[in-house]
């Protein structure tokens, strides 16, 4: 029932889907089109951003926060109270880190993240998010099966490692610190940046490999 | 709403295509832009969110990720009064008007760094919980837009934090930006909402105050 003198949105969206030429790539080109001729986007600001996301955004930041907190361990502490604040330190704010939160892997905790309700992710840390994170399969089955979930990504957990599987269902964004590697001792921030995968901060993947 | 989108816990789907990149098809990549770049008419990301929980069922299941930002989109443009229900089925303006100063990469970045989204807002009472406490989840939900999850209902839990209060997503769907409530993180056995769940497993959930009663 609206609640406004608005139409309503499922009415809209049955006439959408049944008047839309059916192939998704032409529904998304009626809509640029459209938010182009209302004046509401230029064609060259979707260039810049998809060259933003391409080559300036993604995990390799997520990466470097990470490795940072390995080897810093006042920035590990600032990370873990407010990681929204200490990701601003490194010039990595913005969509959705406002209320970012870092949770780390221990010997005895694996943390992994979902949004069961949508697909909410720390865009700004990880880029967009793989589309296997935004799939119904994940989305129903991290809360409720983590554990085969993970042997599908081929993790293991040794005994007595407890699984917390974080919900994304409000404003909080959350980044899992894995654990560092053994055999890393001495190394800097862009070799250890390197060994940080994506899914080891969605918590997908636990033992990151030393090179 | 009791939608398909709520999909938690739901049993039937089979394994996870694991080495799924973020994108497959050019086309992708300009619905991503598209979303980020253009206000498109829905007022807040709840009322974005309420608008894909109203898809089809059927289609919400099968449908590409962008093409239901697509639909949510031209959806939001008719909603808002920006564009008609006839010009957002043919892609069209029916007077097409001057684009606004395009973004380079620089103002590209500019604007993903302004875009921290902060969703803290003077509390309305002192918090009723703290962390250590007991409390147990509503055990329905209601017709509207609503982040309790149908499989974390009527469920017992320990408040592990505190957030303050930060907008309400029920009423900020509604295009409300000001009524906040207190938000928590509640941590939840899974052992207590799924059968099968290993007994050493929790999953944890940000929760506002009125999802919540003390235990």
């Amino acid at each position: 029932m609206p609640h406004d003198d608005r139409p309503d949105a499922a009415e809209v969206l049955r006439h959408l889907h049944a008047h839309l030429p059916p192939d998704p790539a032409l529904r998304v080109k009626a809509l640029e089109d459209l938010a182009v001729e209302k004046g509401l986007v230029a064609r060259e600001s979707l260039d810049a951003w998809t060259e933003l996301y391409r080559d300036h955004v993604g995990p390799m930041r997520g990466a470097r926060v990470v490795a940072r907190s390995w080897i810093d361990p006042e920035f590990r502490d600032r990370l873990l109270a407010d990681a929204g604040a200490a990701v601003r330190e490194m010039g990595y704010h913005g969509h959705a880190t406002g209320h970012l939160k870092a949770v780390e892997n221990t010997d005895d905790t694996h943390n992994l993240v979902v949004c069961t309700l949508c697909s909410c992710y720390p865009f700004a840390l990880l880029g967009m998010s793989p589309i296997w994170y935004r799939s119904a399969a994940y989305r129903a089955r991290a809360v409720r099966e983590p554990r085969a979930v993970l042997a599908e990504f081929g993790v293991t957990l040794p005994d007595g490692v407890r699984v917390r599987v974080w919900d994304s269902t409000a404003e909080l964004r959350y980044l899992v610190v894995p654990q560092r590697p053994a055999g890393t001792e001495g190394w800097d921030l862009d070799r250890l940046a390197a060994l940080v995968t994506r899914d080891s901060m969605i918590g997908t993947c636990r033992v990151l490999e030393a090179a | 709403m009791d939608g398909i989108h709520d999909l938690g816990g739901r049993q039937g789907f089979g394994p996870i295509e694991t080495d799924a990149p973020p994108f497959r098809h050019d086309w992708e990549w300009r619905g991503w832009a598209l979303a980020k770049c253009a206000t498109m008419g829905f007022r807040t990301i709840d009322e974005s969110r309420f608008i894909i929980e109203r898809l089809p069922p059927a289609l919400h299941l099968t449908a590409p990720y962008f093409e239901k930002w697509a639909l949510r989109d031209l959806c939001a443009l008719v909603l808002s009064g920006k564009a008609t229900l006839e010009e957002a089925t043919r892609g069209h303006a029916d007077r097409p008007g001057a684009p606004p100063p395009a973004l380079d990469l620089a103002a590209a970045m500019d604007r993903l760094r302004a875009n921290e989204a902060e969703f803290t807002r003077p509390a309305p009472a002192p918090p009723a919980f703290a962390p250590g406490d007991r409390v147990r989840t509503k055990p329905r939900g209601h017709s509207g837009h609503t982040r309790l999850p149908a499989y974390a209902r009527a469920a017992a839990g320990t408040v592990i934090a505190h957030h303050g209060a930060h907008v309400f997503a029920d009423t900020s769907a509604e295009g409300d930006e000001t009524t906040a409530h207190h938000l928590y993180t509640v941590e939840l056995a899974a052992a207590d909402l799924f059968d099968d769940a290993d007994p050493a497993d929790t999953v944890l959930l940000d929760l506002w105050e009125p999802y919540l009663d003390r235990a």
